[in-house]
């Protein structure tokens, strides 16, 4: 170093809680400008939401290239340190000089996992695949999806019986522990920085629109996963209930947020997710035709060019108007959706093979205890910068309901205001 | 550094069960006389890891070649490189043994073949010199609004020295006009003070800050971290030395000129949005009408007016109806009597900008809603009425207001503020409508001119909010520049590779096709037209090397040579054998991952394909093509990432080049009487891994279908 001008002095690191795109950003570039992060995953992999996500809009490119490039700037930086299915359960101290102490639930495969595969083939119990929102199975011992980082297979010990171990037996590399027991560690860091991004909203909770386990009513993450090739249909577009290919589809915007009952806010991503998954409709089946039901289309700024082409498509219907009610056909399994057109004012009633809810975000935090992690959150359950006491921070949507470029541009700036912080004290 | 390898085979993960390891240790042992070669069945647990390590220090093996799994995991446990050892790995897990039938002829030929190719590829790697040359880290800011101003003051706290350089003669930007300013804290629906004089304060008081008003700059040339720039500040010219730069030149307001159809300039009591913040800046609160002083008492907004218009701006412009609302507002706390109507088409207010929305709807003074604009006309009282159709309201209605306010949106300045000494020109590169880069949702802050980043409306439409938050960010990334070239490293997205091309003065023909096609301007000229390395500047993508027609680029751990000879290393079977060759260059970003994801799947591939991991499609030779058609491969695959208006090549316009060298590939073909479809190119991205099969054997195919090559044998 020929200057080292920001640099720091000691041992001091910076901890990142949430390894999805925002948090992996805030610690790769922080350790790209020479600082040991620490990156704490509640989930065995790293990447978050966007690993769910069929394809980004505008671009229609796959989440997983941006991955790809993330994941070999974390395996290639000696800087970065990171713990999966690891949560954070206290924090003390003060900046420059905090204590965390983590909880790491045992994930019963060990570091010698190769990741063969044979484990899988000999297991006898299945679980719902959250991956795939239970929308199908893997094995008790499975690999989180094929693009999971760390690579290492996992098991569900819920659904494991009777001391079954055709896994460890299988195992050619003592892989498998069955006896892995939860561990606590703690870290020493100078500034924390929570990037504990969303969860979607539970659409059930919306009576008037029908969403239950057992119809054609799902919300827009379960579309990604129904329209991604490694989801629980391979990509094909065919609705939960008959596997019938779905050719008319509803989307219902702002199901659950800009409503007081639900989420106060506006989720920002919804319009352009819908947009977004119409084309994936319109790409498949030519055929397809798509009505959707809105207050506002918020594009803002660039976006807008994806919804005018949009436009363009005759067989997409765009409707301003908020859904009233929503009931099954028990004959055909099919959705009618009526809703008031707020321009016209007539009543208007669709069919509909599918219905998306373009349910919205909710802050992965709200309803958890946070006292003891050292933040506070907004009535909304953001965790607003103002909030929070020196040296403590948060990025992306754990900050704010925005879109996933938008959570990266604020995780970079983020890791620059934890150096300062790491810096001052 | 003289060269002692070591060839270490996995039998684990089913290799074992699928390939010979003992052949493919013998073959190393007879083909590449490699003195030591091993095969283990669990090469990546401990045992395996420390059998490595002790030959390396018992037997001085120093370049390695790992057959085993992808490159791609396993990486920290194989983490052998370094400034004198060289690692190459050899897929025969993801790429052989998961996509091929167990104990097949073409299966073990194929898994002899991948290690063939890595024991040439770590034969023929060196390790780069190291070259930090970063002499200055501090930065220059350009544009002293509010993201020029955050972004100054991120980078003095973190304790860089930062130049600000404004055009104006004061700081404060547009910000300054503001009569209020947008929420910027929860609940995010009260109007706020505008803070900029603090942050003009603390900026102009900051040891770490130097600030030159009446700036401009006349040059800039040199590189990351030893920037030359000439600044012409208050009538005089100076010469600095910069690390890196933040680009904040903000935005100009639509030109309202162009909206005579609105009323503007037609009709006096018709004005923008920003005349109106200006008006109640000036007046602390008063709105008028232009046409008599008098105090308003109805105003209407028409938002979009000029954005999301083809004939006009096409995008949104982001904060015009915030602004809107904001206005509203002062309407109403002006006069409790007076009447805001805003005609909007969507309300555009996400994320926590909701709150205001719903704050200004309590107001009963306040009318929201959708709707067209139709004839705008002007009373003899210099009243405005406006036609409203399809609004919320009832239909179609008419509105008599005493001033008419045009939301018009924000125009990007010209991005021609660094005067940039660059072989592709003074400008920094623009998208669509004239915003910066980037271009890419995971990397937003990516540059083609390394080491200057821009920030605020340069890059989209944004609120200040939004501004200061990107700011931070373009500062960290402009800081991270400095450090990492300071350590001899790239930056993103090969960020920690330190190799750099070395140009073979003597056979390079000054043809100009590197320095022209390189994404990143990172070369220049020499008086001849010959390249001249701006290290600093560059990003290792191997680009300027797949554009030289004379092989006089290389890079000591990616080189013409390498590639070349694993195309030639690859055993090519006698016509007779009836197996054909196919080589298939495949992008190490997406497409090469792509291929191990089909491996994950067990899905089946063509077992007469060779793949090799390229940087970009764009570092591709047209020579390689040429060496493995001459080596008698049947066919050449391309693999890379989609390129055109949403391109995704993270190289920027790599695969976009590939493709057009595809010209001068067919001309090699008809030179060797070959046919066109003997080389191809394919877009192929990480999602597409269900596809890949499908994609190499259709071209498999298409390969078989023809005549063996004729050169096979030679």
């Amino acid at each position: 170093m020929s200057n080292p001008s920001g640099l720091p002095s000691g041992n001091k690191s910076i901890l990142v809680v949430g390894g999805g795109l925002s948090g992996m950003t805030s610690a790769i570039e922080a350790a790209e400008v020479g600082y040991e992060t620490y990156i704490i995953e509640k989930q065995a992999y790293l990447g978050g939401r966007v690993a769910q996500l069929n394809q980004y809009f505008p671009k229609l490119c796959p989440p997983y290239c941006g991955l790809e490039i993330n994941f070999r700037r974390i395996k290639t930086n000696p800087r970065i340190h990171y713990f999966t299915l690891s949560e954070v359960e206290s924090v003390s101290g003060e900046a420059g000089n905090f204590d965390v102490k983590i909880k790491r639930t045992p994930r019963y495969v060990n570091d010698k996992c190769t990741a063969c595969n044979d484990c899988v083939e000999v297991c006898p119990e299945e679980r719902p695949n959250d991956f795939n929102f239970g929308m199908n199975k893997t094995k008790a011992i499975y690999l989180p999806h094929e693009m999971a980082f760390p690579m290492k297979y996992v098991i569900d010990s819920k659904y494991c019986k009777d001391n079954c171990s055709a896994c460890v037996t299988a195992c050619k590399y003592d892989a498998i522990e069955p006896d892995m027991k939860a561990k606590e560690m703690t870290l020493n860091v100078a500034s924390i920085i929570y990037s504990t991004g969303w969860k979607p909203y539970d659409a059930t909770k919306m009576d008037n629109l029908g969403m239950t386990p057992h119809n054609n009513i799902i919300s827009n993450i379960m579309m990604e996963r129904i329209a991604a090739p490694n989801g629980p249909t391979r990509g094909k577009l065919i609705r939960p209930t008959d596997q019938k290919e779905a050719k008319t589809i509803v989307f219902v915007q702002c199901a659950g947020s800009r409503d007081e009952s639900h989420l106060p806010y506006c989720s920002s991503i919804c319009c352009m997710a819908s947009l977004k998954q119409t084309t994936y409709f319109r790409k498949q089946y030519p055929d397809s035709k798509i009505y959707i039901f809105y207050i506002d289309l918020r594009t803002p700024g660039k976006y807008e060019k994806f919804l005018s082409n949009v436009r363009k498509d005759e067989n997409v219907v765009f409707i301003k108007g908020k859904v009233a009610k929503i009931t099954e056909d028990p004959k055909t399994q099919n959705l009618i959706v009526e809703a008031e057109n707020a321009i016209t004012f007539q009543k208007v009633k669709v069919e509909a093979d599918l219905v998306v809810l373009a349910s919205g975000m909710e802050s992965s935090l709200s309803g958890n205890g946070l006292s003891n992690l050292g933040i506070e959150a907004n009535p909304e359950g953001f965790i607003s910068p103002e909030l929070q006491k020196d040296g403590i921070f948060s990025a992306g949507v754990a900050k704010a309901p925005v879109d996933v470029t938008t959570s990266i541009q604020d995780a970079t700036g983020v890791a620059l205001k934890a150096i300062q912080s790491m810096r001052r004290s | 550094m003289e060269k002692k390898q070591g060839v270490y085979i996995c039998s684990g993960c089913g290799i074992g069960d699928s390939l010979d390891t003992e052949k493919m240790v013998n073959l190393a042992k007879e083909e590449f006389k490699v003195p030591v070669c091993k095969s283990h069945s669990f090469l990546c647990g401990e045992e395996g890891v420390k059998l490595i390590k002790d030959d390396m220090s018992s037997e001085g093996i120093n370049t390695i070649t790992i057959a085993a799994c992808s490159p791609r995991v396993n990486t920290e446990i194989f983490n052998f490189a370094s400034s004198d050892v060289i690692l190459e790995r050899a897929n025969i897990r993801e790429h052989v043994t998961w996509v091929q039938p167990p104990k097949d002829e073409n299966t073990q030929m194929l898994g002899e073949d991948y290690l063939r190719m890595g024991i040439i590829r770590a034969s023929k790697s060196d390790y780069p010199d190291l070259e930090t040359t970063t002499e200055n880290k501090s930065l220059m800011v350009v544009g002293g609004g509010i993201t020029g101003l955050t972004s100054a003051f991120e980078a003095a706290e973190t304790g860089y020295k930062v130049t600000l350089i404004e055009k104006g003669d004061q700081l404060g930007g547009f910000a300054k006009k503001l009569y209020k300013q947008l929420p910027m804290a929860y609940p995010y629906n009260k109007l706020e003070q505008p803070d900029i004089q603090d942050k003009v304060k603390q900026v102009e008081s900051h040891s770490n800050i130097k600030v030159l008003l009446n700036a401009e700059i006349e040059k800039v040339s040199g590189m990351p971290g030893e920037f030359d720039v000439k600044v012409k500040a208050n009538g005089s010219s100076e010469d600095m030395k910069v690390g890196a730069f933040v680009v904040a030149t903000g935005w100009k307001p639509y030109d309202a000129n162009k909206l005579d159809h609105l009323g503007y300039g037609k009709y006096s009591n018709v004005i923008t949005n920003v005349q109106l913040e200006e008006m109640a800046s000036k007046s602390n609160g008063k709105i008028t009408r232009p046409s008599d002083g008098k105090e308003v008492k109805s105003v209407a907004f028409i938002q979009c007016a000029g954005s999301r218009d083809e004939n006009h701006l096409p995008y949104c412009s982001s904060v015009c109806c915030m602004t809107s609302l904001k206005h509203a507002s002062y309407v109403r706390e002006m006069d409790s009597d007076a009447k805001a109507y805003i005609i909007y088409q969507d309300m555009i207010t996400p994320a926590q900008h909701e709150n205001l929305y719903k704050e200004v709807q309590k107001d009963e003074g306040i009318f929201l809603t959708k709707g067209d604009p139709g004839a705008i006309t002007e009373n003899s009282d210099k009243s405005i009425t406006l036609e409203v159709k399809d609004s919320l309201l009832g239909g179609d209605i008419k509105l008599k207001v005493d001033l008419l306010v045009l939301a018009t949106g924000m125009v990007p300045n010209s991005p021609d503020a660094l005067k940039l000494d660059y072989r592709q020109g003074d400008e920094l590169p623009t998208l669509n409508w004239g915003f910066t880069d980037s271009h890419y949702i995971c990397f937003p802050y990516e540059t083609q001119r390394t080491g200057i980043y821009t920030a605020g409306v340069t890059r989209q439409p944004m609120t200040m909010g939004q501004s200061a938050q990107d700011a931070t960010g373009a500062a960290l990334k402009a800081i991270q520049t400095l450090e990492m070239k300071g350590r001899g490293e790239t930056v993103h997205p090969r960020s920690g590779d330190s190799s750099l091309p070395i140009i073979n003065y003597n056979i390079c023909t000054s043809c100009k096709r590197c320095t022209e096609e390189c994404p990143f301007s990172a070369l220049e000229e020499n008086e001849q037209g010959g390249p001249i390395a701006n290290p600093n500047r560059c990003r290792s993508c191997g680009i300027c090397f797949g554009a030289c027609p004379v092989r006089a680029i290389n890079f000591k751990n990616y080189s013409m040579d390498m590639i070349a000879s694993m195309i030639k290393g690859i055993e090519v079977p006698d016509e007779e054998e009836e197996k054909p060759r196919i080589v298939a260059l495949f992008c190490e970003n997406d497409a090469y991952p792509a291929l191990d994801i089909a491996g994950i799947n067990r899905l089946k591939i063509n077992p007469y394909v060779r793949v090799i991991p390229v940087r970009c499609l764009g570092s591709v030779n047209v020579s390689w093509i040429n060496d493995a058609l001459n080596s008698g491969i049947d066919g050449i695959l391309l693999g890379g990432c989609r390129y055109g208006e949403d391109y995704q090549c993270h190289f920027i316009t790599g695969s976009e080049l590939a493709s057009k060298r595809m010209v001068n590939v067919k001309e090699t073909l008809k030179s060797m009487m070959l046919e066109e479809e003997r080389v191809q190119q394919v877009e192929v991205t990480l999602n597409d891994y269900d596809k890949i099969p499908q994609i190499i054997n259709d071209f498999a195919e298409t390969v078989t279908a023809l005549e063996p090559n004729p050169f096979k044998g030679f």
